[in-house]
C-alpha cells in the first residue's frame, strides 16, 4: 500500500512514526513521510528529520523524506491525491490536561476532505 | 495548553463548599464529598467508571479498559488535582475534577454514572467541585465539551459557564468564579 505519513512534532506525531513505520515493515507499504508545519510546536525541521531517520534506519525500508511547506492539511490532501496514496497517516490529536482527545485543525482538515483513506493514529 | 485563554468578565459564585448532602429526584440519599485519597475510593471510582456506558463517553474519557481506567485516574486524583465524588451508600454514583493545566487556570470534567442521570445529582456535584475548588483559590476553570451534548452545555450554562471557543469539533467553555479561599 502507497502511505502517506505527516508529522509536525507534536508528541502525537512521534507515535503515529513509530507506529506507521512499524506495520510498514510487516506489511512492506511503500512509505513516504512529509515534514509538515505544526500548529502549537516550534519544533525544528532539521531535528524533525534526525527522529524521522533513525525511526527508519533500523529497517530496511526505502523511505521517501520530503519538507512540505504552507498548510499542513490542503497540502497533504494535495499530495495524496495527485499522486495516487493510498492513506493518508496522521498523528492528529493532542491530550488536554484531564486526558481528553482534541484533534487538531490539520487532522480535523484532512478527515473531512481527503478522498483517500484517512487513520488518525490516536 | 494555549495561555491566552478567555474567561468571562462576570464572577460566578460563590458556591456550596462539599461535604453536601440532599436527596435527589429518585428519593436517593447522596452525599458529595471531597476525595479522601484512600485506596477504598479509589476503587470505588474504578468500578463507577468500569460500569460506564460508551456512549457517555467524552472525547475519549473515561478509558475503556480497567488498566487504562486505573491509569487515567492515578493521573486525575494526584494531590494536585480536586476531586469531588457523589456517594449513595458505597457506591460512587458521580465525580467531578478540576486539573491544573500549567497556568493558574483548571480544566473540568464531570461524570454522573447512568442509573443516577437527570436526579440532579450533576448540578450539586459541579456547584461543589466549584466551591470545593474556589475555597482552594482557584478562580478559573474552562473545559471542552462536544458540541451535540447539549444536556452537558445546558448544565455548565446554568452554573455561569460562557462559550470562549467555538472554531473546533468542541466547545470550549470558561467560568471565573469569586475567590472563596480564607
Amino acid at each position: 500500500m502507497k502511505v502517506l505519513l505527516g508529522i509536525g512534532g507534536t508528541d502525537g506525531s512521534f507515535g503515529a512514526l513509530e507506529r506507521t513505520v512499524d506495520r510498514a515493515v510487516v506489511a512492506g507499504d511503500d512509505l513516504t513521510i512529509a515534514i509538515v508545519d505544526s500548529e502549537g510546536t516550534d519544533a525544528d525541521r532539521d531535528e524533525l528529520e534526525g527522529r524521522v531517520e533513525s525511526a527508519v534506519s533500523d529497517t530496511e525500508l526505502s523511505v521517501d523524506i520530503r519538507h512540505v511547506e504552507g498548510e499542513p492539511g490542503s497540502k497533504l490532501v494535495d499530495i495524496a491525491e495527485s499522486e495516487g496514496f493510498d492513506e493518508i497517516v496522521l498523528g492528529g490529536s493532542t491530550t488536554s490536561p484531564m486526558g481528553k482527545i482534541k484533534i487538531n485543525q490539520t487532522a480535523e482538515f484532512v478527515l473531512l476532505n481527503s478522498h483517500v483513506t484517512v487513520t488518525l493514529v490516536r | 495548553m494555549t495561555a491566552d485563554r478567555r474567561f468571562p468578565d462576570d464572577i460566578s459564585g460563590p458556591f456550596e463548599v462539599p461535604p453536601v448532602d440532599f436527596v435527589d429526584r429518585d428519593d436517593r440519599e447522596i452525599v458529595i464529598e471531597p476525595y479522601d485519597g484512600s485506596e477504598a475510593e479509589f476503587d470505588a471510582l474504578v468500578e463507577m467508571y468500569a460500569d460506564f456506558d460508551p456512549s457517555d463517553r467524552a472525547q475519549g474519557i473515561p478509558p475503556g479498559r480497567e488498566s487504562r481506567i486505573r491509569t487515567w485516574l492515578e493521573s486525575i486524583l494526584s494531590e494536585d488535582c480536586l476531586n469531588v465524588i457523589a456517594w449513595d451508600g458505597d457506591t460512587a454514583a458521580g465525580h467531578s475534577t478540576l486539573v491544573p493545566d500549567g497556568d493558574e487556570d483548571c480544566e473540568l470534567a464531570i461524570f454522573v454514572l447512568q442509573p443516577y442521570q437527570e436526579a440532579g445529582i450533576g448540578t450539586h456535584l459541579i456547584e461543589s467541585l466549584l466551591g470545593y475548588g474556589a475555597s482552594h483559590g482557584i478562580t478559573k476553570v474552562w473545559l471542552t465539551v462536544e458540541r451535540w451534548n447539549h444536556a452537558a452545555v445546558a448544565l455548565y450554562k446554568k452554573v455561569g459557564f460562557e462559550t470562549t471557543g467555538a472554531e473546533s469539533f468542541e466547545l470550549e467553555m470558561a467560568i471565573q468564579l469569586a475567590d472563596q479561599s480564607d
